[in-house]
């Protein structure tokens, strides 16, 4: 991570978040993600030097969590929850469709470094399963075609908008710095809630109207 | 017919509820100016007198909670959000904070006078890019208004607010291991005592609570102690999302007082999916034991559902119909709680691992009789016997599998394999036939 003068600026806006400096770790290791698109050796080095640890501490960090990456992921990073209700609802099939169509196994990257598959664990949509993540961006209710098209449409550059998300679909690296908590602007776009979110509520004023 | 009671969710179908705007259209930020107007014990007060209990699973008084945190000590408070939203099948606080991200906000500005914090934290898992977006603008725009910062509202209290976000991984939701991952560790679980309220984040004073239990306070302090009565049951007061998902016809978040039944909820979710038959469900995530249709009419409330041999936890309802192999569900809880072990204490790091070789060749027929009760076994000697929960939570499904279903698991030993088609257990299987 070769860090340029603004690179320094926006790590010292995000060490001065917190009452001590070693609480930064976790936004520095995926702001260091939006640069470089995994944590590389080097990037260690520097959130060790920024910090005043050893480069073990942060590295010991580093690899407990497993959003951060140790290798290059794809420009679009595809996560397909396979935990047991998405798993059953399709989420099973869907993983094994999208390394077939891909010809990658799980963790890999397609050759053109456009996209790379993972199966995840939970992520806390269940009432829109099977559940594929991109980018960590929802697109919600997948078929083993929907997916396949996705993928596609990733590959040619092009790939649609998130279900409850932005307009367009951002970068791997774009996204990581959002979780480094830089705003992007972009909170506006995208609904507020998808229908499932909204049925008890629907049903609610169904039951007043009454 | 279940009436519901929609109140966190109640501004969701407004296309900016998410705004500062919306918010405040809706009454958001009156309960702050009151709360402030208040004595914070009074505000504790309240809060205790409401019945409140944690939303997260542990059902814990959040009033109470608040009055651990020791004043007069001359050290700085925390106030924490657990906003880690990973137990499989939650998925309650996401479409929330999604929707209407100031009602967590207010509440923790709330929060934070009462046990006199001037810094508190919000910890999101990080695998949700777009609720974090809402978040840190919500964060960014109750500043700009004088929420945050400050002299808020005049009134002489100032706070600072911080959205921290996780990567990855499903112990940072228990709270200790959450302050850990906070404090810039690997998140793993501490020893307690000390509890966070007198050690908590950074060793001082500290109070974590579940994003629902926070968003509920701004409307107790608003509507009152016997409003917030007037629903729910005798000592599980008030409203609560339960979230359905898997073979319902329609799944969804459903607002309703505690103590409203499964059997009313699928009602309004509109039947099982293809008139299908209930084979077993979670009352509150995957680390809750299983319940069958004979719970049916068990009230979801803290008490109802602990009678009945589970636990409420997150009112995380998964639906599992009769096309779903029970070894195999269990198998994947099972290989879930393995990968998210933090390897911390040897009972739940080498024992996940044993329960999914174990499970992995019963599913494929390969196991034998005698497996079963050697599963048994060692989920009685990883259970109480960690840190934390998780390893209580991976016996769950395989205790509760064996007690209903103990017959599924020899029947993949008399044939040798699954007897389930995989295939009629999916969404895209049963549209695809157009038999939904």
């Amino acid at each position: 991570m070769p860090l340029t003068a603004a690179d320094n600026q926006v790590m010292d806006s995000i060490i001065n978040r917190y009452p001590r400096s070693r609480s930064a770790i976790m936004p520095l290791l995926h702001f260091a993600q939006s640069k470089d698109g995994y944590v590389t050796p080097e990037s260690i080095e520097v959130i060790a030097q920024k910090l005043n640890l050893e480069t073990a501490e942060v590295s010991a960090v580093a690899t407990f969590y497993t959003q951060y990456k140790r290798k290059p992921v794809g420009e679009y990073h595809v996560g397909v929850c396979t935990n047991t209700l998405c798993a059953v609802m399709g989420g099973d099939a869907i993983f094994e469709a999208l390394k077939d169509h891909l010809g990658i196994e799980n963790d890999e990257v397609t050759a053109d470094g456009k996209v790379s598959v993972e199966h995840i664990e939970c992520n806390a949509a269940c009432d829109y399963a099977p559940v594929v993540m991109a980018n960590w961006e929802f697109y919600d209710n997948q078929t083993v075609q929907s997916a396949k098209d996705l993928v596609d449409a990733m590959r040619q550059g092009n790939p649609p908008a998130p279900t409850r998300g932005p307009n367009k679909l951002p970068t791997w690296k774009e996204n990581s710095a959002v979780l480094a908590g830089l705003n992007d602007g972009r909170a506006n776009e995208g609904v507020q809630a998808g229908e499932p979110s909204l049925l008890g509520l629907k049903i609610s004023k169904e039951q007043g109207a009454k | 017919m279940t009436k519901l009671t929609p109140v966190l969710s109640a501004s969701w179908d407004q296309k900016d509820s998410f705004t500062i705007e919306g918010y405040k259209r809706n009454g958001g930020y009156k309960a702050v100016e009151k709360a402030l107007s208040m004595a914070p014990d009074d505000v504790i007060q309240l809060v205790k007198d409401s019945g409140l209990r944690g939303r997260g699973g542990a059902g814990f008084p959040t009033g109470m909670k608040w009055g651990f945190i020791p004043q007069g000590d001359n050290k700085e408070h925390y106030f924490v959000v657990n906003a880690d939203e990973s137990e499989p099948g939650t998925c309650k606080d996401m479409p929330m904070l999604m929707a209407n991200p100031h009602v967590l906000v207010e509440g923790i500005i709330i929060g934070s006078y009462a046990i006199r914090a001037n810094h508190a934290f919000i910890y999101i898992r990080g695998e949700v890019t777009h609720i974090i977006r809402r978040v840190q603008q919500a964060i960014e725009d109750a500043y700009k208004a004088g929420y945050l910062g400050k002299n808020i509202l005049g009134k002489g209290f100032d706070l600072e607010l911080v959205l921290h976000v996780g990567a990855g991984a499903y112990i940072c939701g228990e709270e200790t291991a959450l302050l850990d991952s906070l404090e810039g560790f690997r998140g793993q679980p501490r020893l307690r005592p000390p509890f966070p309220a007198i050690a908590g984040l950074y060793a001082r004073p500290t109070v974590v609570n579940n994003v629902e239990s926070v968003a509920s306070v701004p409307a107790i302090v608003n509507n009152g102690v016997e409003w917030f009565a007037s629903m729910g049951t005798e000592k599980s007061k008030g409203f609560t999302l339960y979230s359905l998902s898997g073979h319902v016809k329609n799944p969804g978040q459903f607002e309703a007082p505690l103590g409203v039944t499964l059997r009313e909820l699928i009602a309004l979710a509109g039947g099982m999916r293809n008139g299908n038959k209930l084979k077993f469900w979670t009352p509150g995530g995957s680390s809750t034991p299983l319940f069958t249709e004979e719970h049916l009419d068990t009230p979801l409330d803290y008490e109802g559902v602990a009678a009945a041999g589970s636990m409420l936890g997150t009112k995380a309802l998964q639906i599992f119909d009769e096309t779903v192999c029970v070894v195999r569900a269990v198998l994947r809880w099972t290989e879930f709680y393995k990968h998210e072990s933090c390897g911390k204490c040897t009972p739940c790091r080498e024992g996940t691992w044993w329960l999914v070789q174990i499970l992995k060749d019963l599913e494929s027929g390969k196991g034998e009789a005698a497996d079963l009760d050697k599963l048994l076994d060692l989920c009685d000697n990883i259970a109480g016997r960690s840190f934390c929960a998780l390893a209580d939570g991976a016996a769950s499904p395989i205790i509760s599998s064996l007690k209903y279903f103990r017959q599924e698991y020899l029947d993949h030993l008399a044939n040798g394999g699954c007897p389930f088609d995989p295939a009629k257990s999916t969404l895209f299987a049963l549209t695809e036939a157009g038999a939904n």
